[in-house]
């Protein structure tokens, strides 16, 4: 862990100007992720901003019937929430499906949308890794890729988003607030926050330095039955090899996510068109322009059977 | 105390205290935190520095140049340990590699400096200024590629590389029912909890090691050869060890690199592995190519059976010994067993709970599985088919010393509900899930090593052993304690017991599943020592005084243990030394696993829905402790089988899952519910305690009871470990699944 200083921000204002006034400074909430990175100094911020005490814990409802989840809720409170429970099940069982009790106790709404791949060349730093060291070489390419993506990756990276959360966001399709260090507010579709990797995988999402995420707001619930399954090497706290969020209609309608198989949540509107044909033809829409690899080709095959899955249980095939 | 003739009637068989489930004496001081751990010593070794061991960024090759100048002008870097200022270094017996790499790179993360410095925050943050310039050499680092050139490794632990007996390749040719099958097994990481870590001081010329180690008299031996010093000047402790499983037999880089890093910062150093450190730098299980032939005739009895091993290691390293049970598993007159031990450059392959066995079940359990159904036979008969009491590859001059492998199959069976298993894979179905139940063989040697203790009774009739036998977790502290207490016929309550100290005699230690036998016999020796010299104290016949109730009695008579003791106390110290029982007995332990599997019939998710076996291993001392032990072991046979692997980059050669969020083990949620039931049995050659080892029988073939699950739930035999989703789905057409 490389030298850094702390400081606490009292107000959403003061957290920006800090930010806005130190080179290398980094927001710290929950620090699941960011610390891990440090310590093994993937992660070298000079300065931690602390946010923890600026407020942003609250679920409160919006004028058009939604939801706005402040940044620093919980994983575990957001989970629990009644209306999240009643309205965004499918947000609820994400969050539950990922990592353990005691991490969804300290991590935040804002900080798992930002958390980073698991691709585990990413994770020593003796190895190339363009994700961490831009034009050093992608290790994981030829090498042991068997949970990375197959679809929205690049010549320059196959990392996956590791998220369970931000896969049921992007299906609900949330909106992210931010504040930038000048204080300008601004919204972010959800669709447009996580980038692909192209030729620049270091750059994962849409912020701007210093711009802190103060919320993330739901549209009017749809209704449905919404569904999460994650399927996994293990029963319980291990990242997926493929999740698939849903919401279903009665009417044979459905909107698809996905999680484990690509550099982002992924979400395809011809997939989602594809519904009423079933499990296979959505899989098939979500998955076109697929690149696996040999060791992570089955994820394609997982991915439809995953559908199939949830279309089996909830009787529509 | 000579062990060469079978056990008579002796105090142990009272069974007042040796037999009963107890809690672990220690239990209170571990939940508490008031057991420290190695790293945790501050109150021994106050003022210590800080340690971070870097380690080779190559797999194979030699250390060009290193620059520590940046490194040694970082903030509060008290020195920096190199091979070019270690001085001379010997090596010791039990590692291959040396602890501490350079110019020469053995393996990747192989240690190649410590650095030094008052935080530990410091000592990480200086690590990373390090300049190692490597000139990297073409390393071997695929087992399948390099199996052609495996050669036949010396004896070991295991015994001879090759055995047969009879003419296997003819009996072979002419069985009416042959299996002939291959199999594979991955590297496996020990993955215990607590990492490896030790603070060690200097006072003089003598050096103390606070560390973590299952083997307290090889970790002093192998330092005092590696620091080239007498092993007189070297104490080490080592009371409390947060689990090994193999992982810490040996002396390795934290102990060595703390002694040197002390040395040369004249005060004392803690060093502990990180989580990602561990799986290259420190030992594995190798991965293992088996092969199985069988010859059976048509009701499934056993004529001719083959089973072959290529493991890989560093050079001078040793072999995985997968064969060893089909040695004495089961009949057949006709038989031969291999082992071929690749030249890898990968870390150092070696012990890993339950070596041979443990990866050697999982392959002829499932060939065994395969001859029941080609066969038609029930998996159970057929395993009591081919029970043999004696060595077959001795014959039978050589019998068991006791095998009660039947009793546990019938037993098992009846308390699992095997009646209820559909024979036909893939006929059980509830809802989206496919059921499926399958069982396997457990086996495992049992070893014995001699053993010393010493034990003493004060004025006040309590009573204290002391011996440098290791709790790794299994409890030896409670079964070393209530054999003593059994002995002397006072309350558990009323012995303290000492361990993990170089300063008491030297014990079997912790490793093989001969621990627990083994330092309890040694504390039975040391026990009937003492309760001669009271009984000489007190004018008695040794051979006619009973001990109850703190008492020593003859006829109407008694003396209290206290008085008898005296002011100044009364010791005895002895040791247990085993003769040749064990070559005139085949000494094993025995158990069958039962397996109830789910597997999602579109995803083929697999989850464990039950696990039971029963288990047959002499006098079981605590049958608290035993349990948990067999229930732990039974977990790592599931993981085994679902998820544990490293996965080798050959490119590089390194194993690149290397912390515990990509190297998976089981998770409570992977198996709700575990059932354990010992068969009743003593065995008197195996010691006075009439016990066996218990730590690593039921790892072994519980994975492969697992595997036979899934077969009866999808009809998918998959022969490479772990049996994960993807190889499922692609065996997935005329299979059950969708």
């Amino acid at each position: 862990m490389k030298p850094f200083t702390y400081s606490r921000a009292a107000s959403v204002e003061e957290a920006a100007q800090a930010a806005a006034s130190t080179q290398g400074a980094r927001f710290i909430a929950g620090g699941t992720n960011l610390l891990d990175l440090m310590k093994l100094q993937i992660e070298t911020p000079t300065h931690l901003i602390d946010v923890n005490h600026i407020g942003l814990d609250r679920i409160e409802g919006t004028q058009e019937g939604g939801l706005r989840i402040g940044a620093l809720v919980r994983n575990s409170d957001l989970a629990a929430d009644k209306r999240v429970r009643r309205d965004y099940a499918v947000l609820s069982r994400a969050l539950l499906a990922g990592a353990s009790g005691q991490l969804r106790n300290k991590a935040t709404t804002a900080g798992n949308l930002l958390q980073r791949t698991r691709c585990p060349y990413f994770y020593d730093t003796r190895m190339p890794c363009n994700k961490r060291k831009p034009g050093s070489g992608c290790s994981a390419m030829k090498g042991i890729n068997r949970g990375l993506a197959i679809i929205g990756t690049s010549e320059a990276c196959i990392a996956q988003h590791p998220s369970d959360m931000a896969v049921a966001m992007r299906l609900l399709d949330a909106q992210v607030e931010t504040m930038a260090a000048d204080g300008a507010r601004r919204s972010i579709p959800i669709a447009d926050f996580h980038k692909l990797p192209g030729d620049t995988p270091h750059v994962e999402h849409a912020l701007k330095p210093g711009e802190l995420i103060t919320a993330v707001t739901l549209p009017r619930p749809v209704g449905g039955t919404h569904v999460y399954r994650k399927v996994r090497d293990r029963s319980s706290y291990a990242f997926a090899l493929v999740s698939v969020a849903a919401i279903l209609g009665k009417d044979g309608g459905g909107r698809f996510a996905f999680g484990g198989i690509a550099p982002r949540p992924w979400r395809v509107e011809a997939a989602d068109a594809a519904a009423p044909a079933g499990p296979s033809a959505v899989a098939e829409a979500a998955l076109a322009g697929a690149r696996p690899t040999a060791q992570n080709a089955f994820k394609q095959g997982l991915t439809a059977r995953t559908l199939a899955s949830i279309f089996r249980q909830e009787a529509r095939a | 105390m000579k062990f060469d003739t079978p056990a008579t009637a002796n105090p142990i068989d009272r069974g007042r205290v040796v037999g009963i489930a107890h809690d672990r004496i220690e239990g209170a001081a571990k939940v508490t935190g008031t057991a420290p751990y190695a790293y945790e010593r501050h109150d021994a070794a106050p003022n210590a520095a800080y340690g971070w061991i870097v380690g080779s960024a190559i797999g194979k090759g030699r250390i060009a140049a290193m620059d520590l100048r940046a490194a040694e002008a970082a903030p509060g870097v008290l020195g920096i340990v190199t091979h070019q200022n270690a001085g001379p270094l010997g090596k010791g017996d039990m590692n291959t590699a040396h602890l501490l790499g350079g110019p020469a790179i053995e393996h990747y993360d192989q240690a190649v400096a410590l650095v030094i410095a008052d935080t530990l925050e410091n000592a990480r943050d200086a690590a990373r200024l390090l300049r190692i310039d490597y000139a990297p050499e073409q390393g071997r680092f695929d087992l399948a590629a390099e199996r052609d050139k495996a050669a036949v490794p010396r004896a070991g632990f295991g015994g001879s590389a090759d055995t047969s007996a009879g003419d296997f390749d003819s009996a072979f040719a002419q069985a009416a029912v042959k299996i002939d099958q291959s199999y594979t097994t991955p590297d496996q990481s020990h993955a215990m909890m607590e990492p490896h870590a030790t603070i060690a001081a200097w006072n003089g010329d003598r050096l103390t090691l606070w560390t973590s180690n299952q083997m307290v008299a090889w970790g002093v031996s192998d330092m005092a050869k590696t620091l080239k010093i007498p092993k007189e000047k070297i104490r080490l402790v080592t009371p409390y060890v947060g689990g090994g499983f193999g992982g810490k037999l040996f002396l390795r880089a934290d102990a060595l690199l703390a002694a040197l890093g002390a040395r040369a910062v004249g005060r004392p150093v803690k060093v502990a592995l990180a989580r990602p450190q561990i799986p290259n730098n420190t030992t594995h299980r190798s991965a293992t190519i088996q092969r199985i032939r069988i010859g059976a005739d048509k009701d499934g009895v056993i004529d001719a059976i083959a089973h072959e091993v290529w493991s890989g290691d560093l050079p001078g390293g040793s072999p995985e010994t997968a064969a060893q049970q089909t040695r004495l598993l089961y009949r057949g007159d006709h038989r031969r067993t291999a082992h071929r031990l690749a030249t890898l450059d990968l870390p150092e392959a070696n012990a890993m709970r339950a070596p041979g066995e443990a990866v050697g079940m999982l392959a002829l359990e499932v060939a065994m599985d395969e001859l029941a159904e080609a066969c038609g036979v029930d998996p159970v008969e057929l395993r009591i088919r081919n029970d043999v009491q004696y060595d077959p590859e001795a014959g039978p001059q050589r019998p068991f010393s006791s095998r009660k492998f039947v009793e546990c199959l019938r037993q098992g069976a009846a308390r699992f509900g095997w009646d209820k298993r559909q024979p036909e894979p893939g006929r059980r179905r509830e809802g989206r899930w496919l059921l499926g139940m399958g069982m396997a063989a457990a086996f495992r040697n049992n070893l014995v090593v001699a053993s010393g203790a010493r034990v003493g009774v004060d004025a006040k009739g309590h009573v204290t052993v002391e011996t440098d036998m290791t709790d790794i977790g299994t409890g030896s502290y409670t079964i070393i304690g209530q054999t003593a207490a059994e002995m002397l016929g006072v309350p558990l309550e009323a012995v303290t017991v000492r361990l993990g100290d170089s300063r008491f005699p030297v014990s079997s230690g912790s490793g093989g599943q001969f621990g627990g036998n083994s330092s309890t016999a040694g504390v039975y020796a040391a026990c009937v020592a003492l309760r001669a010299k009271l009984a000489e104290k007190a004018g008695f016949p040794a051979d006619e005084v009973t001990f109850d109730d703190g008492l020593l009695r003859m006829g109407n008579q008694s003396q209290a243990l206290g008085a008898l003791a005296g002011p100044d106390g009364l010791w005895a110290e002895d040791k247990i030394e085993f003769g040749d029982l064990t070559k005139r007995y085949a000494q094993a332990t025995f158990g069958a696993h039962f397996c109830e599997v789910a597997v999602d019939m579109d995803t083929a998710e697999v989850r464990i829905r039950r696990m039971g076996g029963a288990f047959a291993a002499g006098r079981i001392l605590n049958p608290k402790s035993a349990r948990s032990q067999v229930i732990g072991a039974m977990t790592m046979g599931a993981g085994a089988a679902l998820m544990e692997e490293l996965h080798v980059d050959t490119r590089f050669g390194f194993f690149v899952n290397h912390d515990m969020a990509e190297y998976l083990v089981p998770v409570h949620a992977d198996i709700p519910d575990q059932d354990v039931l010992f068969v009743e049995e003593l065995d008197d050659k195996s010691s006075p305690m009439k016990a066996k080892g218990v730590g690593e029988l039921g790892i072994c073939g519980a994975g492969a009871a697992v595997a036979n699950a899934i077969y009866n739930a999808t009809g998918i035999r998959l022969r490479d470990y772990p049996l994960t989703i993807d190889k499922l789905i692609a065996q997935a057409e005329g299979s059950a699944l969708a």
